[in-house]
């Protein structure tokens, strides 16, 4: 009964933030000067006059903001994010579209650098100062402030230039025909170098903590209990202090949420991988308002969604966190 | 009229001829082209949506009246032949008989009508069919063009993408002015083209194939185009590099061109870019402050390098170009002033306007630019011009609409531009130095230049049929504008068409890309 009651709350909440998160947002794209008119003549490369007035007049953009906005609202509560006006398509079925491609990427790229991180970080909390040890923390420093489209270029001309392992750009390649494995091989191999330069940067993240967490909970208390029983170091390490140290992972882990779009913009543009990261960018560049805040309505939910099953995650690992409000 | 149409097709034979004697290897039919998009296409029907990216896929798509060679000579496309009346008031197109859309109905005249009327009402290019006032069709196989006044830039206009002859059938069911949103711009779309729309995967590819009832014998000889759209150039050279892609244009990263022109397997050409003609410049407000004075503006030209531009930040991949009209267009005029660099004389021409050194500084101004790849142009503006005492405050945008705000309510001193002819003079020069477009947003006369005899002849150009008139009427319009220096003209855009040698008769006519690729086939 508690429990339904907390999460009724943070619903409420979650539709309140939501409704913040879109006046704020259409109101500052209606602050910066200019609008979408001018980068629809951009593309075409130039129009006259009376063209942009049709198109400000065609999409309301010569109505008053408080209209402009009370519409847009309005369209939003009936499930509806409206029209892109740079391609004239429905936004929902523009983010639906990009939306698998940018799952596949993140989700491969967030699992690869949780097992890689958490394996090699806890390996390297057990001999802190093993030259293993320092070879992943140089590694994952050089992952975490290596710019991630140099990482990726610079990974694009080893292994699709100079060695011709993977595809340059793309997810995949159109003119290969063949069953499902085929496909399903192209996609993977084109898969393989955004995914290992987007899980450059998470795996700074995930190996150092666990590396940090790990070797408090290896100087705990019950950790010596445990050894002090006779229990094996094998046994003390992966059942008793892998299992408590996880948690802070798991919060870490659930907050990179976000990236779905956030942190795959640069990796997307880089590999061409068409996504939303790429829709997020070229919207902002076009000034595509209800493209840009349908995105950000749709980020906003993955990242309440993905706290909420953080929450479920912990208080599987962590009985502790159940009994608290 | 007639005899100089005769004369043009007996030159364009020759030419012809000509061209095949260096290239002797007959065309093969088949294969797939990967060739690549820089950006997303917000379009595919140019008939409503202007711009290169559309352009590309959109004149696969769709055909037009009639095609251009690299010599700005216009070929039978769509028309047959044309005929231009005695007075230049009607234009009559004999379409071919054989033509189908893609679904297989007959291409009549009613459909160049009805395009016609599409563009007018959508196409940011007013300028290009308003002397248009109505299409006759007295058969199925004949439009006349009924002009207002006579209109000589119509010829480029009805070629490349200008003039998509879009179908009646499919587009007229809404409202003319509403084709510019149909839903048919992007989803099984029946055009009139080569190639006909197989996919288009918003932000991933466009692919077409064959048109089987295309009305040319024998073309297209691709089977299949596959366009990707990769916007990072760094992904698309080690494509072009590792064989991933056939062919792409409109590269303009120095850094990049100069990197694939020393791959063996490629050719990397800045020809056929005459018709786009793009261009690069400095615009300056004619309206405001130290600007007013012409004296200023030249002294900004005898001060700011081209040389150091187009060697050092162009890396010697574009030209240099003189005045409004691109250095390929047979209307250019070379023979203005070429403002070689000359610090005393920028000097003395500040000092007689009024603007005497004081303490190593004369006055101040700002310079604008809309998209990051100039940076370095406007950085380099401001150091040349404070060896002569201006001090140059560099305002960046936040993005484009930003910019394009500032141009196009003149709330700028100088800004870098990037702008394209689009075929004719009319289309896309008259716009930046007409005194009746003055601030009617970006890409307009954002310069607030006025000058009643530049205006003259570019009225006079705009209905002359004759080219040795015509081409001496810009000649003197291109001078006053070298003179009086509304814009400093300073080199073109090096966009260069990039294709691997498994590539045959590449599209380098005046056109690019924005042309029908049919003759383009695959080698061995």
């Amino acid at each position: 009964m508690q429990f339904l009651q907390t999460t009724m709350i943070r619903v409420a909440y979650a539709i309140l933030l939501l409704l913040a998160v879109l006046v704020l947002n259409f109101s500052l794209m209606h602050l910066a000067p200019g609008d979408v008119a001018d980068t629809i003549s951009q593309s075409m490369g130039g129009a006259d006059e009376e063209i942009l007035n049709e198109i400000r007049r065609d999409y309301g953009l010569d109505r008053p903001f408080i209209v402009q906005l009370g519409t847009y609202i309005g369209k939003v509560l009936s499930f509806d994010l409206g029209y892109s006006f740079f391609y004239n398509q429905p936004v929902t079925k523009l983010i639906l579209e990009r939306l698998p491609a940018t799952l596949l990427l993140v989700f491969s790229a967030q699992l690869l650098a949780l097992v890689v991180g958490v394996v090699l970080g806890v390996y390297s909390a057990r001999k802190p100062n093993g030259i293993v040890s320092h070879f992943v923390t140089l590694f994952a420093l050089f992952g975490y402030s290596a710019p991630v489209f140099w990482t990726g270029i610079l990974l694009l001309i080893g292994f699709s230039l100079h060695i011709q392992w993977f595809p340059v750009a793309g997810m995949r390649d159109v003119t290969i025909e063949g069953g499902f494995w085929i496909h399903f091989m192209d996609v993977a191999r084109h898969l393989v170098l955004p995914m290992i330069t987007l899980a450059s940067i998470f795996f700074a993240l995930y190996s150092r903590l666990a590396r940090a967490t790990m070797m408090e909970t290896l100087g705990s208390d019950y950790v010596r209990t445990a050894k002090a029983k006779g229990l094996t170091n094998r046994q003390v390490v992966y059942k008793h202090a892998l299992k408590n140290s996880l948690s802070p992972v798991i919060t870490l882990a659930g907050l990179q949420f976000s990236a779905v779009v956030s942190g795959a913009v640069l990796v997307e543009a880089v590999f061409s991988w068409p996504g939303l990261g790429t829709l997020a960018f070229q919207s902002i560049i076009a000034r595509d308002t209800p493209t840009i805040l349908g995105i950000l309505f749709f980020s906003a939910l993955v990242v309440i969604v993905g706290n909420l099953l953080t929450d479920f995650a912990l208080r599987l690992v962590d009985p502790r966190v159940g009994g608290k409000k | 009229m007639k005899h100089m149409f005769k004369g043009l097709v007996a030159a364009t034979a020759l030419a012809s001829v000509l061209a095949t004697g260096v290239v002797a290897e007959e065309p093969k039919r088949g294969g797939t082209l990967l060739t690549v998009l820089g950006t997303n296409v917000r379009n595919l029907n140019p008939a409503v949506q202007s711009g290169i990216v559309t352009g590309y896929p959109g004149a696969q798509l769709f055909a037009a009246p009639l095609r251009y060679d690299d010599s700005w000579t216009p070929q039978p496309y769509l028309a047959e032949s044309w005929e231009v009346s005695d007075d230049g008031l009607s234009v009559t197109l004999n379409l071919v008989k054989n033509a189908t859309f893609h679904d297989g109905q007959p291409i009549t005249s009613k459909d160049v009508a009805f395009s016609v009327e599409v563009i007018k009402a959508n196409h940011p290019f007013k300028a290009m069919f308003a002397p248009v006032e109505t299409v006759e069709t007295p058969d199925d196989h004949t439009a006349i063009l009924k002009l207002s006044k006579p209109h000589p830039a119509l010829m480029l206009a009805m070629s490349g993408q200008l003039m998509a002859i879009i179908p009646q059938h499919i587009y007229g069911d809404v409202a003319i002015n509403e084709v510019k949103t149909h839903p048919r711009n992007n989803e099984n779309v029946i055009g009139s083209g080569p190639f006909k729309l197989v996919e288009f995967k918003n932000g991933e590819h466009v692919i077409m194939e064959r048109h089987e009832g295309f009305f040319m014998e024998g073309r297209p000889y691709l089977d299949k185009i596959v366009m990707r759209i990769i916007s990072d150039p760094a992904a698309r050279a080690i494509a072009y590099e590792n064989g991933e892609l056939h062919m792409g244009a409109f590269e303009s990263l120095p850094r990049i061109i100069n990197r694939l022109k020393k791959v063996d397997s490629l050719t990397v050409t800045p020809e056929g870019y005459g018709g786009i003609g793009p261009l690069d410049w400095l615009a300056m407000n004619t309206t405001k402050g130290p600007l007013k004075d012409v004296r200023v503006r030249k002294a900004i030209a005898y001060a700011v390098d081209k040389k150091f531009i187009m060697n050092a930040l162009m890396q010697g991949t574009a030209n240099e170009s003189r005045t409004g009209i691109h250095p390929d267009s047979p209307f250019y005029n070379a023979d203005v002033e070429a403002y070689e660099v000359d610090l005393d004389k920028a000097n003395a021409l500040l000092d007689e306007a009024g603007f005497p050194m004081e303490g190593g500084k004369r006055f101040g101004l700002t310079i604008d630019f809309g998209w990051p790849g100039v940076k370095p142009q406007v950085e380099y503006v401001k150091a040349a011009l404070k060896k002569v005492g201006i001090e140059v405050e560099v305002r960046s945008s936040a993005d484009f609409p930003t910019w394009a705000k500032r141009m196009g309510t003149m709330d700028f001193d100088m800004s870098w531009d990037t702008v394209f002819n689009w075929g004719d003079p009319v289309i896309g020069v008259h716009r930046t130095y007409d005194s009746t477009n003055i601030a009617k947003g970006v890409w307009s006369n954002t310069q607030g230049y006025a000058n009643a005899r530049v205006d003259e002849l570019a009225a006079m150009a705009a209905v002359e049929n004759d080219p040795e008139k015509r081409k001496a009427l810009y000649a003197e319009f291109q001078a006053i504008i070298a003179d009086e220096l509304p814009v400093y003209h300073v080199n073109t855009l090096p966009y260069h068409t990039v294709y691997s040698d498994k590539v045959g008769n590449p599209p380098l006519g005046i056109w690019s890309t924005s042309s029908p690729i049919d003759m383009v086939y695959l080698k061995d």
